[in-house]
């Protein structure tokens, strides 16, 4: 139930992008999606214990045990994708919110349709 | 307390955020609710075991609702009209119920908690696992590959970065346009 | 922007230098416990935020220029590929970590894991240069009512 539930999210996202007329709430939709992916990666890359508490970070605490942390921890490869992901995710969405600050400025408004009016 | 019934709870907090943000008339509670999704993802970060994220997650969130802030905050925000002309508002919700069943089937075969890391052993996730702290010396072994194995992947993320970074600057820049005589 | 309150200022002295040596903790660190160059980075740049909400743009770009972040962001990420290069140079191949396999390090030491330290700090250098710059320029950005269509230069001169 947790793949589809975080599908669930994305699809709002992806609506948001669709359907609304405002561009700040579209740079909000772009948001949602992104956050949505980046947990579906962390999703995939969970190795489930019997214990909650087994469950290890991909961080080696010690040199001793190494066929432990090898069998409980999580997988690290979503975990660096991701981080990268993440930062780049702010980036794009400043950059954005620069393009709306600077429609506003022109146009005066944040609605869309009536920026395509006001163009012609 | 699995951790299947933990994800569930804080994904249908986060998926409660979204929909407040993305229904909201008012723009500044839209980019609070945004906040609350945010926060939602790190600490889901934080119980599927992925520190670095959360650290990351939560100071970019507090960033980005800055940045939100700024470009909503005006004295005169004049409410919008919702959404796009009908037609189209229920061709794109059809659409997006469609997907929601569609995803319900398509990851019902993908099950929680069994990585692909561990039904095969001769894939990169395993060899960094057990062979990070030697052959990097770093303790972190997501550092040792976002720095070390896959240093090409952060050397395009600088790129990008830098790249988001001269578009942000070009398009907010108020001197391009005294030379033309400012816009018509 | 004009700055905060004297109650904000207060508690924005007492408490940078904590976030500061957080942000630093946690990208020197970066190859031992959770963290890295991107998180310390986006809370250093999280810091010079909080300064220039508090004590107004004038006042940040008066310490910080706008000159001086860009040419750390260049900095950072110059220091990353001359570190890849000199992977090149000295172990055969871009990205190797030729000090580590020079030198190598005690494990769990803060002197250990060769050149992954460097590129924490190249990375830490360059998100918190860069997420301050575009700060920097959306909070000079004036957003202007519809009747009002003459562009306001001032803010932009006066730096």
């Amino acid at each position: 139930m947790v793949f589809p539930l975080c599908f669930a999210l994305f699809v709002v996202g992806l609506y948001c992008v669709l359907a609304k007329r405002n561009t700040v709430k579209i740079v909000i939709g772009l948001a949602v999606m992104e956050y949505a992916t980046n947990l579906f990666f962390i999703l995939l890359g969970y190795r489930k214990q019997p214990r909650l508490a087994d469950v290890q970070a991909p961080i080696r605490v010690s040199v001793a045990n190494l066929d432990d942390f090898f069998f409980k921890a999580v997988d690290p490869l979503p975990q660096a994708l991701v981080l990268t992901s993440i930062v780049i995710g702010v980036g794009v969405t400043a950059l954005a919110l620069a393009l709306c600050i600077r429609l506003y400025q022109r146009y005066g408004t944040f609605d869309i349709d009536e920026m395509r009016r006001l163009k012609g | 307390m699995g951790i299947e019934i933990i994800m569930t709870v804080i994904m249908g907090f986060t998926l409660l955020g979204a929909v407040i943000a993305v229904e909201i008339k008012n723009l500044l509670s839209a980019v609070i609710a945004l906040g609350t999704v945010g926060m939602g993802v790190s600490i889901a970060f934080l119980f599927l075991m992925a520190p670095d994220l959360a650290i990351v997650q939560i100071a970019v969130e507090a960033l980005l609702l800055i940045f939100l802030i700024r470009a909503t905050l005006k004295p005169d925000i004049r409410a919008t009209h919702a959404h796009i002309h009908p037609v189209g508002l229920g061709l794109v919700v059809l659409l997006c119920l469609g997907l929601i069943v569609f995803g319900f089937f398509a990851f019902q075969p993908l099950e929680f908690g069994k990585p692909v890391m561990a039904q095969r052993s001769e894939i990169p996730s395993s060899h960094y696992l057990r062979e990070g702290l030697r052959e990097t010396g770093a303790a972190n072994i997501v550092t040792a590959v976002i720095l070390d194995y896959r240093g090409y992947d952060t050397l395009g993320e600088a790129t990008v970065i830098f790249t988001a970074v001269i578009g942000a600057l070009t398009v907010l820049r108020a001197k391009a346009h005294r030379k033309k005589g400012g816009p018509k | 922007m004009k700055g905060m309150t004297i109650i904000v200022q207060t508690i924005t002295r007492l408490v940078k230098i904590f976030i500061l040596l957080y942000g630093l903790y946690l990208t020197l660190t970066g190859h031992l416990t959770p963290g890295g160059g991107f998180a310390g980075g986006v809370v250093i740049a999280c810091l010079y935020i909080l300064l220039t909400l508090a004590y107004g743009r004038q006042w940040a770009l008066r310490r910080f220029p706008r000159r001086l972040a860009g040419s750390l962001d260049s900095v950072g990420g110059f220091i990353f590929l001359i570190v890849a290069c000199l992977g090149f140079g000295f172990g055969g191949m871009f990205f190797v970590n030729f000090l580590e396999r020079f030198f190598p390090g005690r494990p769990f030491a803060l002197l250990s894991a060769g050149t992954i330290p460097l590129n924490n700090i190249a990375i830490c250098l360059k998100v918190a240069a860069s997420l301050f710059l575009v700060f920097i320029v959306m909070a000079g950005a004036r957003l202007l009512e519809k009747k009002d269509r003459t562009y306001d230069y001032k803010q932009e001169e006066e730096e």
